[in-house]
């Protein structure tokens, strides 16, 4: 098990903080958004908003019409869930904000469904310029931050709380939109996102003890969609399955579903998510009770292929 | 007359001219909010020709004073200073509305310059407003960031995390104003949920409050004054007003919120204005 992302985060950041145009925002967060060290390193760009995320919202977005590249960080759940804020304050006026979520979907774990961002995605794929960047690992995050910090338009970075398994290599890029195959393969792709990368993976490694060849598409980017990885996916597969740590309704599954409606491509498609709120317990026992680990995963794809 | 006296009649003549161009507009759009912006007529002049340092051939000039209409909807009134600033031509004013307009219903900044931040939807523009004066605190820049807000809008919460926020971070460099003109869309502020006593309430939060009468042009140049000497928190001036101000069938009457007068209507609006020179 490697760092969590939301660790890789909090030290990217400070990294990126010699950049002077960059302010840190939270909530009463900077324990659990990882931005303590920021806010030592840089008091004088480090906002603590209170519990008052709708505000931070609006002041990422005066900030970032200032010239500033504002990071609002909170619960993915609480920062998001000011949809309305986002909406008009940073996209509409195209405002060069990062919205940081930490705490997604039921990696959450103990704390229960009230602090699990499952709708986060869903909400902000329906705004039309945002830029959602999900990580699969600590390097990948790293080299996330760096490529956001010059980003042009408003953009969501969606971290785990949790451990995850590192799965990109020591150095990887970043490359905005355009999603890395981790494994090739080609009786079945498994498409995943962030926590549930290394899960696929893992799934992977378990249907090759079958002789079940899958690909491991890591989507880091969930808009824009890698609508190439897809389509070649759907060519040279035949068979998709979406993996995320999210509701199936508005994610990384409807987006794939979305690109294979357009009729360019086909393929059959199955979608692995949330139906059901979350509850508490333990990272690696929800997702074995979600259907989320790497062997519900390989276990799904098995009676989806019907081997 | 003296020089202020001149600076104060010079300001009403321009809220006169802005309200008549105001009401053309709405008109000729065929929808619009005529009560709230001729509420705002007496304070956007003169913020506008007075105040504010701009240069409206350059309107992303880095050292320009901000502005953030947070009662979005009143924008026309606005955007009749702007035009009569040279802004944009004039012409365009007949366009509010339409499709294609740079003038829509609502500001949107990615489609005029000039505009600082796109609103419309009540409760946001003083965390925008807060966001741009941090921004202007941290560069140690001169500019000053103005919001106007709505009284029905401060009924809002995000309104109070902001206002909480601004004192807190010692936002000298902000001043709000608040457009107190007694009436939102379905009623009298005082009965769909009062917000009294307003200016107690912003003092409590740590605000430097100024009570004024926002049609009084000696008052209100002279809270504006007052406002930009304030030292180490922001400066809230409540204006009191009354929505449809200058046109006497439409004032505190929420029937005039969010609707357009029609020819006749127009015509008998247009004659009282400028019967009022």
């Amino acid at each position: 098990m490697g760092a969590a992302t939301r660790d890789a985060f909090g030290r990217a950041i400070v990294d990126a903080g010699s950049d002077e145009r960059l302010v840190v925002l939270t909530g009463d967060l900077r324990d659990s958004t990882r931005t303590e060290a920021f806010a030592e390193k840089y008091p004088e760009r480090f906002v603590d908003c209170g519990i008052a995320e709708s505000n931070m919202v609006g002041i990422a977005s005066g900030l970032a019409l200032s010239g500033k590249v504002p990071w609002a960080c909170s619960f993915s759940c609480f920062v998001t869930g000011r949809f309305e804020q986002i909406r008009l304050a940073v996209a509409y006026q195209q405002a060069n904000v990062r919205i940081v979520g930490t705490h997604v979907g039921i990696g959450v774990g103990e704390d229960g469904y009230s602090q699990m961002a499952l709708e986060d995605v869903a909400a902000l794929r329906a705004l039309p310029n945002v830029a959602i960047v999900q990580p699969a690992d600590a390097a990948e995050t790293r080299a996330a931050v760096r490529a956001l910090v010059d980003h042009e338009g408003p953009a969501f970075l969606r971290l785990t709380r949790q451990g995850v398994d590192d799965v990109t290599g020591a150095d990887p890029g970043f490359d905005l939109g355009r999603a890395v195959t981790l494994r090739d393969g080609s009786d079945v792709a498994l498409l995943a996102s962030g926590a549930t990368v290394g899960e696929a993976l893992k799934a992977a490694r378990d249907l090759a003890g079958d002789g079940i060849e899958a690909r491991v598409v890591n989507v880091h980017t969930i808009r824009p969609l890698d609508r190439e990885a897809v389509l070649s996916a759907a060519a040279e597969c035949g068979a998709l399955v979406t993996v995320e740590d999210h509701s199936t309704t508005g994610g990384l599954g409807s987006a794939v579903a979305e690109v294979l409606a357009t009729g360019d491509g086909s393929a059959r498609l199955k979608v692995i998510g949330m139906t059901t709120f979350g509850e508490s317990g333990e990272p690696a026992e929800l997702y074995e009770k979600y259907g989320l680990s790497g062997a519900r995963v390989a276990e799904t794809v098995r009676a989806f292929l019907d081997r | 007359m003296g020089q202020r006296e001149e600076r104060i009649r010079r300001l009403e003549g321009i809220a006169r001219e802005l309200r008549i161009t105001d009401i053309e507009m709405i008109s000729e759009a065929g929808s619009g909010h005529p009560g709230g912006t001729l509420s705002a007529a007496d304070v956007v002049a003169a913020l506008f020709f007075d105040t504010l340092r701009l240069k409206p051939d350059q309107p992303a000039w880095p050292d320009r004073d901000r502005f953030v209409l947070s009662k979005g909807h009143c924008i026309p009134i606005v955007y009749a200073a702007m035009a009569k600033l040279g802004f944009f031509d004039a012409d365009l004013l007949k366009t509010l509305r339409k499709l294609g307009s740079p003038l829509q219903g609502h500001p949107d900044r990615t489609r005029l310059s000039g505009i600082e931040a796109s609103t419309g939807s009540l409760g946001q523009g003083l965390s925008i407003a807060v966001g741009m004066a941090l921004a202007g605190t941290i560069d140690g820049a001169a500019w000053r960031v103005y919001c106007m807000l709505g009284d029905g809008e401060v009924q809002a919460g995000q309104v109070w995390e902001a206002a909480m926020f601004a004192p807190r971070h010692g936002l000298d460099n902000l001043i709000a104003i608040l457009d107190n003109n007694q009436v939102q869309q379905t009623g009298k502020v005082t009965d769909i949920l009062d917000i009294a006593p307003i200016a107690e309430k912003w003092a409590a939060f740590g605000w430097h409050v100024i009570d004024i009468d926002g049609h009084d042009m000696g008052q209100i140049l002279d809270a504006l004054a007052e406002a930009q000497h304030v030292s180490g928190r922001p400066a809230m001036i409540v204006s009191r007003t009354r929505k449809g101000k200058g046109v006497s069938w439409m004032e505190l009457d929420p029937a005039w919120h969010g609707k357009a007068p029609n020819a006749e209507e127009t015509e008998r609006a247009l004659a009282e204005l400028r019967g009022g020179a």
